[in-house]
């Protein structure tokens, strides 16, 4: 095997099983959320329609918001285990943790030096900068979205805890929330990861789980020299993705993509 | 003398049939209106039940239908040729030139009563607006003028009299200081429907927001109207929280949206509301920091939150891509390199 098909595991199996249930609960809860939000366009009642109806719409809603809280829920049980049991103090602070550091600022900064042509490509480590943005984005709409939810869910219950204009509040909080979740992965989250020349048209990590060691190297070499330092490159080594892996991810991943486009438009056309 | 006039008579007759023999084996001539106002003229003229068929000129002649002739309406009598006809007689047929409210009476709980169930006591296009005396609706005169609309609609039904006197909508507003809102106003003139369908339910909000413009694009921005805009029928309507024909302003004591009786009105949809729970604005407006300054101001705050975001974003991402294409052709570029010199 030679040095530029050696493949690196990036995302474990349970890490992409996250994944694709975080995109598929949140196409669904685009998918039966816009057409509430856009009622007043005609595009609105089709696709609420198409869904077997507004309460159907509102039914499957809830069953994705359920899906998407338990992830959510599973994530930070997981982070638990990982930092009680497994001690990966790392999680807080350092090189792997998804926490903001000033170290991202500064890399932020040069990344758009090096935009214009005017400093050498970051060293990227294992999380960039627009990751962990994307990370913390989802965790910032799960409070707030799923926050401003679960009121909207349960007005009566909630009730007992604060006044009534709370539902107003929360119903333009989720409302727009959804918008910024929506719009900026649909667009920003897409090229980033998939659209921008370098990746186009999908990066396929997140299906696969693994990068050749080349990529590695080239995109994220604070993190190749530090895994190549500690050994963990020859642990995380793995023969490339089998055929039907990379198959399955396309499909999957390509109409997650193209799903995610067609909200776009009918945002777009709704906003506009 | 007796004898002489007799045969002159029949001597008459006969010449006057021989003379109408060839003229009668054609279409007779459609009587004129005074053909018929020499029986239906006649104050005491009367079938032979004794119910009164006369007609008065007069009346006819002043009402909106004066200048057509009586087989204009009565069309199945143009054609007859015995004298005096039968008892029995077609239908007047409105429809032939009132065409389109022909078609919206024939769909109409009215026209469907009459047509579909058969019932003797509903209304037909008469029982509104009258026979001979027919008026234009802008004629103060006519049963379906705006000030009369509502004491013709409850000649049948009597029971909404009361509740609609007391309402809001009763009060004079309207054109020449007619009621608010008439009968017509909610349930349209020709197209009315039963109350308790979804159909009626959903497509009277907009009745409502013809006149309460701002209370229907309020009601649309929020939960309860989204969903019936996509025609969810298990939430609130306007006549949900306002009542349908006791509508009361707030201020009323008696409303069903007054301060002290928003719990009950809110708990025939939601068992559990309490006096935390309606303090919730079904019309919140997040442009109107006035009414709705939580709202308004979340909506500012996200709105800037949006902007910042996608600016931000999108410049990164505008500086980005010609960056990665550069990025993109450099590294073809010396993978083609490396396959040059490898081979």
């Amino acid at each position: 095997m030679t040095r530029g098909e050696r493949h690196i595991v990036r995302f474990q199996p349970y890490q992409r099983a996250m994944h694709l249930v975080l995109f598929t609960s949140f196409l669904g809860l685009a998918a039966t959320g816009l057409p509430l939000m856009f009622s007043d366009r005609p595009w609105a009642g089709t696709l609420a329609r198409g869904l077997g109806g507004i309460q159907v719409a509102g039914v499957l809603h809830r069953i994705f918001a359920v899906m998407l809280l338990a992830l959510f829920a599973g994530h930070l049980a997981e982070l638990a285990w990982r930092f009680t049991r497994h001690k990966e103090h790392g999680l807080l602070w350092g090189p792997t943790s998804m926490i903001p550091q000033p170290r991202d600022a500064a890399q932020m900064w040069q990344h758009v030096r090096w935009f214009v042509g005017k400093a050498e490509r970051p060293h990227f480590d294992r999380f960039t900068y627009w990751e962990k943005f994307d990370y913390w984005a989802v965790v910032w709409g799960m409070v707030i979205i799923g926050g401003s939810g679960l009121l909207l869910w349960f007005p009566e219950f909630f009730a007992s805890f604060f006044p009534g204009w709370i539902y107003n509040v929360a119903l333009i909080l989720h409302g727009e929330e959804a918008l910024l979740a929506t719009g900026f992965i649909f667009t920003i989250h897409f090229f980033n990861s998939h659209f921008r020349p370098e990746k186009f048209p999908m990066d396929m990590v997140m299906f696969t789980g693994q990068v050749t060691e080349e990529e590695l190297q080239s995109e994220r070499p604070a993190e190749y020299e530090r895994m190549a330092r500690d050994g963990t490159l020859e642990t995380l080594a793995a023969p490339p993705a089998p055929g039907w892996l990379s198959l399955s991810g396309r499909v999957v991943g390509g109409a997650a993509v193209v799903l995610g486009l067609v909200l776009l438009v009918l945002i777009l056309v709704g906003t506009f | 003398m007796l004898a002489a006039r007799f045969v002159f008579a029949v001597g008459a007759l006969a010449v006057c049939l021989l003379a109408a023999a060839p003229a009668a084996a054609q279409t007779p001539a459609a009587p004129v209106n005074d053909d018929c106002l020499a029986c239906h003229g006649d104050s005491a003229a009367v079938r032979a039940n004794g119910s009164s068929v006369a007609v008065a000129a007069d009346v006819v002649a002043k009402s909106v239908h004066g200048p057509l002739t009586c087989v204009s309406c009565h069309a199945g009598l143009a054609t007859t040729t015995e004298w005096p006809h039968a008892e029995k007689v077609a239908a007047v047929a409105c429809s032939t030139c009132h065409g389109q409210e022909g078609r919206n009476y024939d769909d109409s709980v009215h026209g469907r009563a009459v047509a579909k169930s058969g019932l003797a006591v509903a209304p037909r296009c008469s029982t509104c607006h009258g026979t001979h005396d027919i008026q234009r609706p802008s004629n103060t005169g006519s049963s379906v003028h705006r000030a009369k609309i509502a004491g013709t609609c409850t000649k049948c039904h009597e029971g909404i009299a009361p509740l609609y006197a007391k309402s809001v909508h009763a009060q004079p507003l309207g054109p020449n200081q007619s009621a608010a809102a008439v009968c017509s106003d909610c349930h349209t003139a020709h197209r009315i429907q039963r109350g308790d369908t979804d159909a009626w339910r959903l497509s009277v909000i907009d009745e409502c927001g013809t006149c309460h413009l701002q209370r229907i694009s309020s009601y649309r921005d929020n939960f309860h109207g989204q969903k019936t805009t996509l025609g969810s029928t298990r939430t609130a309507t306007c006549s949900s929280c306002h009542d349908h024909h006791v509508i009361l302003p707030a201020s009323n004591p008696a409303s069903a949206v007054a301060p002290q009786n928003l719990v009950a009105t809110c708990r025939s949809c939601h068992p559990q509301a309490s006096q935390a729970f309606v303090k919730y604005d079904p019309h919140a407006d997040k442009h109107d920091a006035a009414r709705s300054a939580p709202v308004y101001w979340t909506y500012r705050l996200m709105q800037v939150l949006l902007l910042g975001v996608f600016a931000f974003f999108g410049a990164h991402t505008l500086l980005w891509f010609p960056r990665s294409y550069r990025a993109r052709r450099e590294r073809r570029a010396a993978a083609a390199a490396k396959e040059d010199s490898s081979s």
